[in-house]
């Protein structure tokens, strides 16, 4: 976009661009995905219980996301319509999380850059194997992606949630024990985060073909009061 | 292999996969064929609706001409987890439809968050069927069954269509395809609105048998390979297909009875 009669360095255009979207993704509460032996877990404050933060995008892959709801809900679904035609085209085991999670920086590095306004949110694109083992990729609003190990938080907060997450952590973990990690690390030392306020879902292969499975808020009471 | 997209308001598919994939140059159902082609429809499939649910059978023969092409084909499947289609008609077209349905139910509930209910999903069917006219003109018609359990009403439902995309429920069983006279003849007798799940599976598996013994293009039980008629169970729990084995025991019971011994 030009403006006539003003010059703007691009380095401070690219810094007003991140700060604008840094500021708004700082805003909202924060998202944790945890690895546990034979699935991933993908918890997030959520007071809303319609308003989805994490979603199915195929058989193996779940979506989360943070920031402005009808910015993510949007990549979702171009997520779930990229993945479909993908297996549609050629099979269900052609999709997979990498090459999403490179759409999806494609994408955003290409509204950030050229758009006037930078999308306010961060993504999380969790993939798990026939055996359980999990890839975890962590895309930003500038379209920055990074392929974590085991665990990984995005969200206003995430700093402090990451530190909390690597110190829990432990390869030995089950399905409620990610969950509880997740939570815990969220809410941190001073505060408890109550299950009405949380939605969880997991990836996990016993679920069948569709790895992805939501939990109930009563189902998450039961899992955090252990 | 299309990239990730966004759509302007005006030009966004919605929840409607169909119109997502003919937006990417992927019609599944085109239909400009020079001529025409005879691809029959010989077949026994059915649906019966039971206590707490509806069974849904076919036989697993296809053919070509006078020729036995397949003996183990599939025409009942898993539509989502909470209904089936059986499929009677030309094989490419009707394989076609089913998995262009089966993404179609899949991903209209991951867009809009929850599944479709299951007069959606039938009309949805009648929509693709109307879109497979033209091609049903030139030979390769589809007349599919469609049935599943209903959480509203919890009970079982089913639906036949015709080529057209005509649309009609049916209260106690449905049938479909070369042999669904004979096999719709026997259900006709042996129904009872109090049938049991298991009930149900036996008189499906006597309406497939005495269509198979009438007809030459329904497949009967094949007890030397093993094959038998696909039998299927959608009740609260799910859908349910029953092993090859399963679908066996279920024969076995049927000539212990046609023997006369319990």
């Amino acid at each position: 976009m030009t403006m006539p009669g003003m010059y703007v360095s691009p380095e401070q255009l690219m810094q007003d661009r991140a700060d604008y979207a840094r500021k708004g993704i700082s805003r909202g509460r924060s998202l944790a995905a945890v690895e546990y032996g034979g699935g991933v877990a993908l918890v997030a404050e959520n007071a809303s219980s319609t308003l989805r933060k994490v979603s199915e995008i195929y058989d193996r892959i779940a979506f989360g996301g943070v920031g402005r709801y009808n910015e993510f809900d949007q990549l979702r679904i171009a997520g779930v319509r990229y993945a479909e035609l993908k297996g549609y085209q050629y099979s269900r085991e052609d999709v997979d999380a990498r090459s999403l999670a490179n759409q999806y920086a494609q994408m955003l590095g290409q509204i950030f850059t050229h758009e006037m306004k930078p999308m306010e949110v961060e993504i999380v694109v969790a993939e798990i194997d026939v055996a359980g083992t999990a890839e975890l990729y962590r895309i930003q609003y500038d379209g920055t992606v990074a392929d974590e190990q085991h665990w990984c938080c995005i969200g206003g907060d995430s700093e402090s949630v990451i530190d909390r997450l690597a110190d829990g952590w432990d390869k030995e973990l089950d399905r409620d024990g990610a969950v509880n990690l997740a939570v815990a690390s969220l809410a941190g030392s001073d505060r408890t985060i109550t299950a009405d306020e949380l939605e969880v879902a997991v990836l996990a292969p016993e679920n069948g073909r569709r790895c992805f499975y939501r939990l109930s808020d009563s189902e998450t009471e039961s899992v955090l009061a252990q | 292999m299309s990239s990730i997209s966004f759509f302007t308001p005006g030009d966004d598919p919605g929840a409607d996969f169909l119109s997502l994939l003919k937006h990417n140059g992927l019609d599944p159902f085109s239909s400009d064929l020079p001529g025409s082609i005879d691809a029959g429809h010989a077949t026994t499939v059915l649906a019966v609706r039971c206590d707490g649910g509806v069974v849904v059978a076919g036989d697993r023969r296809a053919t070509a001409g006078h020729l036995i092409s397949h003996r183990d084909m599939q025409k009942v499947f898993p539509a989502d987890d909470r209904s089936a289609v059986a499929i009677a008609g030309a094989a490419g077209p009707a394989l076609q439809m089913v998995r262009v349905f089966q993404l179609q139910l899949e991903y209209y509930e991951k867009i809009e968050g929850k599944p479709l209910t299951l007069e959606g999903k039938a009309n949805q069917l009648a929509e693709m069927l109307r879109g497979n006219l033209p091609q049903a003109m030139q030979g390769l018609a589809v007349v599919p069954i469609f049935a599943g359990y209903d959480d509203t009403r919890e009970t079982g439902r089913l639906f036949q269509f015709d080529v057209t995309g005509g649309r009609y429920e049916e209260q106690d069983f449905a049938t479909s395809g070369s042999g669904s006279l004979h096999a719709g003849t026997v259900i006709k007798l042996g129904f009872r609105s109090d049938l049991t799940t298991d009930d149900a599976l036996l008189l499906a598996v006597k309406a497939l048998w005495h269509a198979a013994d009438e007809d030459s293009a329904t497949g009967g039980p094949d007890p030397i390979r093993g094959i038998y008629p696909v039998l299927s169970a959608i009740t609260a729990n799910g859908f349910r297909q029953l092993t090859d084995d399963e679908s066996g025991e279920v024969f076995s019971q049927f000539r212990e009875e046609l023997s006369g011994g319990e």
